[in-house]
């Protein structure tokens, strides 16, 4: 198998109740690094090994929570094949396309909202501005981490926890048109059947978005960003406690996907997550299966039960 | 700096709160029991909802998809987000109907019509 179709998670759209106490987060806390700012006044910044001008974007508004999520294609070619056939499916409504350039450094994009309520768009194009670690030019005998990070500083922009009603639907439209493959689910004991939260990857990771069914539409748990290593999350532990940041729980170790995490909350309630670990995912992996029963150990491992805040706190 | 008597209807309990703390962090720091739900302590979740009944207070801006313009005009407001300006009367807001809520592992539910029958105000039951 080659990694072709949807590659992966591309950006990120937050809500922040007020800007600069955002930025202070997530530039000085969280250690992403500004990119760009547009006339509409959305801020871009992107973690330090992403090649494309930004993958998380931030605008001050009314409501906390998540305006969108994007998503990088392998070609142009893809992007008008998806978007077709994501109109084809039925399984998508308010699609259409966005020009090239209303988000800053970004080719077209197609959006659409999922059966679950989240505003999801496909690109094939952002302009590069790469990791800072070439020595020589861009990406030619580069270090393997550049100079003056800041904060947490984890690499990347990983994946999305999501919250909706129709989950069967958005998981048929990730699977079925958008060839993601699920790599675990919990489901009920008593009708395993009946799903109650899908960890979908569309590469070789545990997931690059997950979504769990709850009686609401288009609600943000959280946007997770990937760490080398557990040391990497206790240290970044330790600078939220330093920080005064509110944490939500951690460090612990998820269950599902096996992943390394401590939780905590932006100036706004918006959820982060900084992880690390997890299995390399290949599409023949037999999908993984937990019951409602053992939701305790499958989300917090050590804990073995849910705290208040996991299924009730979401933007 | 001036400190104010915050006192929870429900349960008598009073706590004090200065003009620069929020009333969830004071009553987390004072109360043991959990008599307000905490959630992002930010402004974003709601959870933490209180209807103040008597007092002057000022807040911090808290996210409409969560406490709307009419709530807010009613008292209704986010304890994380609530200064005190005089001593206060407050009553916990069942906020958590928005949500299924999480109780302990062994006697969490899925199911949907939970939502329309919860009236939790954030204590164990």
């Amino acid at each position: 198998m080659a990694l072709t179709g949807v590659l992966r998670p591309g950006h990120v759209a937050i809500r922040v109740l007020e800007l600069e106490p955002a930025l202070k987060h997530y530039k000085d806390v969280l250690g992403l690094v500004e990119t760009g700012r547009d006339d509409k006044d959305r801020v871009f910044l992107k973690a330090w090994d992403e090649h494309d001008h930004h993958s998380v974007i931030l605008r001050e508004a009314d409501e906390a929570g998540m305006d969108y999520m994007g998503w990088k294609v392998d070609s142009p070619a893809t992007l008008k094949k998806l978007a077709g056939d994501i109109e084809k499916s039925g399984l998508a409504t308010d699609t259409g396309w966005l020009a090239a350039g209303e988000q800053l450094k970004t080719g077209e994009r197609f959006r659409f909202t999922t059966p679950t309520g989240h505003v999801m768009e496909l690109f094939a194009h952002k302009d590069y501005v790469g990791n800072g670690c070439g020595t020589d030019g861009p990406n030619v005998n580069p270090d393997p981490w550049p100079d003056g990070l800041k904060g947490i500083s984890p690499s990347r922009f990983d994946h999305c926890l999501l919250y909706g009603d129709d989950l069967d639907g958005t998981v048929k439209l990730f699977t079925e048109v958008l060839g993601f493959t699920v790599s675990e689910q919990i489901v009920t004991k008593a009708d395993p059947d009946f799903m109650i939260g899908a960890f979908l990857t569309c590469s070789n990771k545990a997931h690059d978005v997950a979504f769990i069914r709850q009686p609401v539409k288009g609600k943000f748990h959280h946007a997770s960003f990937e760490l080398g290593s557990w040391e990497q999350v206790l240290k970044a532990s330790d600078i939220l406690s330093r920080t005064k940041t509110k944490i939500d729980i951690g460090p612990t170790r998820h269950g599902i996907t096996r992943g390394e995490t401590v939780y905590f909350f932006d100036p706004s309630g918006n959820r982060n997550e900084v992880f690390a670990g997890g299995y390399i995912h290949y599409p023949d992996k037999p999908v993984i299966t937990w019951y409602d029963e053992t939701l305790g150990p499958a989300i917090f491992y050590h804990d073995r039960e849910l705290n208040e805040a996991f299924l009730s706190v979401f933007t | 700096m001036a400190k104010h008597r915050i006192t929870i209807v429900h349960t008598g309990e009073v706590f004090a709160c200065d003009e620069e703390d929020n009333v969830l962090h004071a009553a987390s720091d004072q109360l043991r029991r959990k008599d307000i739900p905490i959630g992002c302590c930010n402004g974003g979740c709601g959870v933490c909802m209180v209807r103040v009944t008597a007092g002057r207070y000022v807040t911090r801006k808290m996210s409409r998809a969560v406490c709307g313009e009419e709530e807010e005009a009613s008292g209704c407001v986010l304890a994380c987000k609530l200064y005190p300006r005089s001593d206060l009367t407050i009553e916990v807001v069942g906020k958590m109907v928005r949500a299924i809520v999480a109780r302990r592992s062994t006697s969490f539910s899925f199911e949907f019509k939970a939502t329309t029958q919860v009236t939790n105000t954030g204590k164990e039951t």
